[in-house]
């Protein structure tokens, strides 16, 4: 097999799983859009690198416009809910282009009346934040719908943590050619080989891996 | 020895032979604590809440006058600074629980400290060199709407949290409503709050089956927020200044009650317990 084979089988692998876990995320969206029968919904992935929210999936108003903007960690309401790991509900704020939907409404052209964020947590750390945008005003918000806005981020921050997982595995293999290239050429060497040689070749490897087996 | 000053330094924490009247209690305990008695006509005038936030509004109607606003900066090394605040509320939240204490407690002081704004990355380190901070200014109440995952802060949190307590100031902070560990609401040295869905402000329940100790209005709360807004909110962050807002309505008239004190009232006036004693 060879060197750049291996590499791109192993990159199909970790860009597939880039697009399953994006349509994961997405479909969260667009169920917790669909339950409370609300204008829209939206994934905030917080960004180390730049200390940055990202929009990761949008669904409804705004899925055109938002995808990839970033907004600052710790400000506006999604920061507050980032920083605060507490989940907060705003309904029929009264118009002013302050209030943290602006961030919103700066990108979309329209301001939203309410929303809920709650944070989308993966073991200690805050992964993001989960938004739902105007549900319906006539009704008056429970507790229960709280625990129900708590079980989608529970089911949003696994979607999220995974793509976070599948870019630093891409980022890996970027940054890491020249190992995974050694890898590469010692098979694609072996792959070359016929007879007993194929043979003792194999048997090599076979006693090399249960060393570093051992080892670990 | 007449003087029960809480620094008195004893050899083992002991109460020797002859100082019992040392410990007389300045606060006239009546037989049943109503109420009315922890803190009937109350305005919380002469107690100062500390909000430590996303900073405050101070030009919002719903909040009036506030004593003074600092922010939270976080060096390179991790290192904090404490300086005047011209921002302001960087997201709106500060602005609602100061809003609601202000409802419950009229003429109470209320100071802002902003832990919000210097990035995500340092607002763990934030949040723990703005709460020591204010600890050191020795505020009556400190309201936190704000807790941390990271376990790496729980160990020295728990050591702020204890100082206050011993320093006669109350921490009143929000409890998860998430599955995850979270401090400082945890400790037992603070008072942590839940949300009820009743829309009365007064109306709040103890819990006898902790961590969460207390349950006030935290559903369709109106609230102050950014730019003279108002808004319905809900959440155990909105609960909770309902309860620091009570601490300061106790404490205007009992200036005198050490936490455990303060904590104590709370529950023999809880809505679920008065009515029980009665």
């Amino acid at each position: 097999m060879p060197e750049e084979s291996l590499k791109a089988a192993v990159a199909a692998g970790v860009l597939a799983s880039e697009q399953a876990n994006r349509d994961l995320l997405q479909a969260t969206c667009e169920v917790a859009r669909a339950i409370f029968s609300a204008r829209a919904a939206s994934v905030f992935l917080y960004d180390e690198r730049t200390d940055e929210l990202v929009f990761e999936a949008v669904a409804g108003e705004g899925s055109e416009t938002l995808l990839g903007q970033r907004i600052p960690s710790s400000t506006g309401i999604a920061g507050w809910v980032l920083v605060t790991r507490q989940p907060i509900v705003l309904e029929d704020v009264s118009a002013d282009p302050r209030w943290g939907g602006a961030e919103i409404a700066a990108k979309t052209g329209y301001v939203p009346r309410g929303l809920m964020a709650v944070p989308l947590l993966h073991e200690e750390e805050p992964v993001g934040v989960l938004n739902v945008l105007d549900r319906p005003q006539e009704a008056r918000f429970s507790l229960e719908e709280m625990g129900l806005l708590g079980l989608f981020a529970n089911q949003a921050a696994i979607a999220l943590d995974l793509l976070r997982k599948g870019r630093r595995a891409k980022a890996v293999l970027d940054d890491a050619g020249a190992d995974v290239g050694v890898v590469a050429r010692i098979a694609s060497s072996l792959d070359a080989l016929e007879g007993p040689e194929r043979e003792a070749g194999l048997r090599l490897l076979g006693a090399l891996e249960e060393l570093f087996v051992q080892k670990r | 020895m007449s003087d029960p000053a809480p620094e008195r330094p004893l050899p083992a924490w002991s109460l020797p032979a002859g100082t019992v009247e040392s410990l007389g209690l300045p606060t006239d305990w009546p037989g049943r604590v109503t109420r009315e008695w922890a803190w009937g006509d109350s305005t919380g005038k002469g107690v100062r809440v500390c909000i430590l936030d996303s900073g405050i509004d101070a030009d919002h109607p719903m909040v009036g006058q506030i004593e003074g606003a600092v922010a939270v900066e976080v060096g390179e090394g991790e290192e904090t600074r404490v300086v005047e605040d011209a921002e302001g509320d960087l997201a709106g939240h500060g602005t609602a629980c100061a809003g609601i204490v202000r409802s419950i407690a009229p003429d109470c002081s209320i100071f802002s400290v902003r832990v919000l704004g210097a990035g995500f990355t340092g607002s763990g380190t934030a949040l723990l060199g703005g709460l020591r901070w204010a600890v050191e200014q020795g505020f009556d109440v400190i309201n936190m709407s704000l807790s941390t995952t990271k376990s790496r802060f729980a160990g020295v949190l728990h050591e702020v949290a204890d100082a206050a307590y011993f320093r006669r100031t109350v921490l009143v902070a929000s409890a998860h409503n998430m599955p995850v560990e979270s401090y400082p609401w945890r400790f037992s040295s603070v008072i942590s709050v839940g949300s009820h869905e009743d829309p009365d402000p007064l109306t709040y329940y103890y819990n006898p089956n902790p961590p969460v100790e207390f349950f006030a209005r935290g559903v369709d709360v109106e609230v102050a927020w950014l730019g003279g807004a108002r808004a319905r909110s809900t959440g155990n962050s909105f609960a909770t200044p309902h309860i620091s807002a009570i601490c300061a309505l106790v404490l205007g008239k009992h200036p005198e009650l050490t936490p455990f004190q303060l904590k104590s009232t709370l529950y023999l006036t809880a809505s679920n317990v008065e009515e029980e004693v009665a």
